[in-house]
């Protein structure tokens, strides 16, 4: 049986019809067409697939897309404004904290939702952060460098 | 952060590279960052069918029937498919480079030798269709004695895994069952050493576990060809490997990929795209083969575990004499790439130490368990960890520092392998030496003026001259073996003859000083300084 979603994702409204029981990983890349979100273990535990639901990072494999209606998701698809990228985005390319990409939205997401409640965080927060998302290529020392060159909003901290 | 030592060996590098040491933007890093970067399963196609593979739950068993009615009437199934439908059911990876004789049917026929080993494929309108029907299928197995351990796999009476290999080991040549170096006389050279360390080290399997699972996408073209999007590492080996098991020309094949969600090894083997190729080709339909997260840390092949005995036989000045290597690589059921990773190994024996006597059996073995496969310097990475343990266990032996232990044996220019090469361009010692310095490691001044150039700075077996590939256990051996070595201190200066200078002595110059014009071709400094083709250091 489909059943009627609504949410707005990344500031517009988006409506469609799922199946009973789809997660939002699922109604996100196949219904909607936002293929930015991608799925590792569709069980809840890598951390690839997390988006921001009302800005709490949530992972969206584990994520009934019916819980979502009249909530605001944010995916890495509406990251960036026009041509301006996201400080985090940003200091992602500069410290190469991404290397086969697959990881990388999940753990865009998972820091923004602490710099957007946070903008001053120390180490510990930003491991704590993304301590749900697993990479399995460059390590975590340049993704935490980033989010925290991010924090700092210029590039002085650049080695 | 990125330091480059150019005062390490100046005189040898014109410092023509122009990319090293500055930092350089990677081209697909946008669209990583954005999310926009295509993975294979990024696109998207109308009536997109699913296919779910049924695998063994017996790691060793004879298939006796096979009922898949219920599941061919479930609803959403378009095609069930059986190992007699497919084209060429008997594949090994490297016989696109006639190494190895075809051992692996892409799902089995009557017999399972390992546990998820693919018996049947649906292919259905939805991964929940096909799992639902993979439900219905009932399988009869007659289970049958299976083999985990590699040294039981090679005893006499073992469990016989694979048919193309029955007495369990690879063949080289269609002769040898393993690897083997020698190099003096180890055994003799054993008699002769004060110490004699023999040490058992095993490796377990490791999954690669990327973020992106296995997994490929192959669409029928209007032009009766097959675009296939894919995960794979090796695009134009896995269009090979699945022209060759659908019988059809790989110019019937478009692959694309290259954007690989996480690799490591583990997605080298083409294990989704030809049964996607032929699910499409019975479907007229684009057909999805991608693997769950529980299939790609169960059934997608890890590095094969290895177990490895080394045996060395050292002197209580710290000079190992002779090292004797027995290596096993579990293949698991077939061979993959295990078959390659023994001669890598065979190729690494006995490190980068100058051992006048080397002795080294290397074995690829077939168990039960999972294919094994490529990851990360697979045939070295275990054999490593084994030799490095080995040395610090040998310099405890000898009461030496471990850091002075391996720079004393380390190579030289000049010296001879055990595979009959002469050891070039090596820099172990500087490395060892910046390594201490960065960790605040404490080395006696011999050993920071130790230089892996000709000579080096130490007195070693065979003395530094040309005659080191007959060297065998050498003099001061003779004396009567010792109690346990307690901790001293020996000096490794060079004979009087050769007297170090106190700073360092002032590079050898070859035919070619550092300044003048570059010889003709490439002035690339990569192949000019690479051990395979360096000659520039004399």
């Amino acid at each position: 049986m489909k059943i009627p979603v609504q949410f707005r994702l990344n500031g517009e409204d988006v409506a469609g019809f799922a199946e009973s029981g789809a997660n939002l990983l699922e109604v996100l890349r196949e219904s909607v067409g936002d293929l930015s979100v991608k799925g590792g273990c569709w069980q809840g535990t890598c951390g690839t697939c997390t988006v921001l639901i009302d800005g709490a990072p949530r992972l969206s494999c584990m994520t009934l897309a019916e819980s979502c209606t009249g909530k605001a998701v944010e995916t890495v698809a509406g990251l960036r404004r026009g041509a301006d990228l996201h400080p985090l985005q940003s200091a992602f390319m500069e410290r190469f904290a991404a290397q086969c990409g697959y990881c990388t939205p999940g753990m865009l997401m998972a820091a923004k939702a602490l710099l957007d409640r946070n903008p001053n965080p120390s180490r510990e927060d930003v491991v704590d952060a993304i301590c749900g998302n697993i990479c399995r290529c460059t390590g975590y020392e340049p993704i935490i460098a980033a989010v925290l060159d991010a924090a700092g909003g210029d590039s002085r901290r650049r080695a | 952060m990125f330091e480059l030592r150019k005062d390490i060996f100046a005189d040898e590098r014109d410092d023509s590279l122009k990319e090293v040491g500055r930092p350089t933007q990677r081209q697909d890093m946008l669209g990583h960052v954005t999310g926009t970067s295509a993975f294979y399963d990024d696109h998207r196609f109308a009536n997109l069918l699913h296919l779910k593979i049924l695998r063994s739950p017996h790691a060793h068993a004879r298939i006796r029937s096979i009922d898949d009615a219920a599941a061919a009437r479930a609803p959403g199934v378009k095609r069930i498919i059986r190992a007699a439908d497919v084209p060429v059911n008997l594949n090994t990876l490297l016989s696109l480079i006639q190494f190895g004789k075809d051992d692996e049917p892409s799902l089995a026929s009557d017999v399972v030798r390992y546990k998820g080993e693919p018996v049947l494929a649906v292919v259905a309108t939805s991964e929940r269709a096909a799992l639902e029907a993979l439900a219905l299928v009932r399988v009869s197995y007659e289970p049958m004695p299976a083999v985990f351990d590699v040294e039981e796999a090679l005893k006499p009476g073992a469990v016989s895994v694979n048919a193309a290999y029955p007495k369990n080991t690879f063949e080289y040549y269609n002769k040898y069952d393993h690897q083997k170096l020698r190099f003096g006389d180890a055994d003799a050279a054993f008699a002769q050493a004060d110490i004699v360390l023999d040490e058992r080290y095993q490796m377990s399997p490791i999954e690669h576990a990327p973020t992106e699972t296995n997994g490929s996408i192959a669409v029928p073209d209007t032009n009766g060809r097959f675009t296939v999007y894919t995960s794979t590492q090796a695009l134009f080996f896995s269009l090979d490997t699945a022209a060759k098991i659908n019988a059809m020309p790989s110019n019937q094949l478009h692959f694309i990929g290259g954007t690989v969600g996480g690799g490591f090894g583990g997605k080298v083997d083409t294990l989704t795209e030809p049964l996607a190729i032929l699910a499409a080709r019975l479907t007229g339909a684009p057909v999805r083969h991608r693997l769950s997260r529980h299939e790609e840390m169960q059934f997608g092949s890890p590095r094969g575990g290895e177990r490895i005995y080394v045996k060395d036989g050292v002197m209580r000045d710290g000079r190992i004499i002779a090292r004797k290597v027995r290596a096993y690589f579990d293949s698991g059921a077939y061979t993959r790439l295990s078959s390659y990773a023994a001669v890598k190994c065979a190729a690494h024996i006995p490190g980068p130490y100058t051992i006048p006597n080397v002795h080294a059996d290397v074995y690829c073995v077939y168990t039960n368990r999972t294919p094994a496969t490529a990851m990360r310097g697979f045939g070295v990475t275990a054999l490593d960890f084994a030799l490095e343990c080995q040395m610090d266990k040998g310099a405890t032996a000898v009461g030496l520092d471990p850091l002075e232990y391996r720079m004393l044996n380390a190579y030289r220019d000049g010296d001879m392998k055990a595979h009959r090469r002469e050891a070039k361009n090596c820099a172990l010692i500087e490395c060892a030496q910046v390594a201490a310095e960065k960790a605040n490691w404490p080395l006696r001044e011999e050993f920071r003026r130790m230089s892996s150039r000709a000579g080096g700075g130490a007195q070693r077996t065979g003395g530094g001259g040309a005659d080191r590939t007959r060297a065998p256990a050498s003099a001061p051996a003779a004396s009567p073996r010792p109690a346990p070595a307690t901790p001293h201190r020996v000096s490794y200066e060079r004979p009087a003859a050769a007297a170090p200078s106190p700073t360092p002595p002032p590079p050898p110059r070859g035919p070619a000083p550092p300044s003048a014009p570059a010889p003709a071709g490439s002035t690339h400094g990569a192949p000019r300084f690479s051990s395979v083709f360096g000659t520039r250091r004399r």
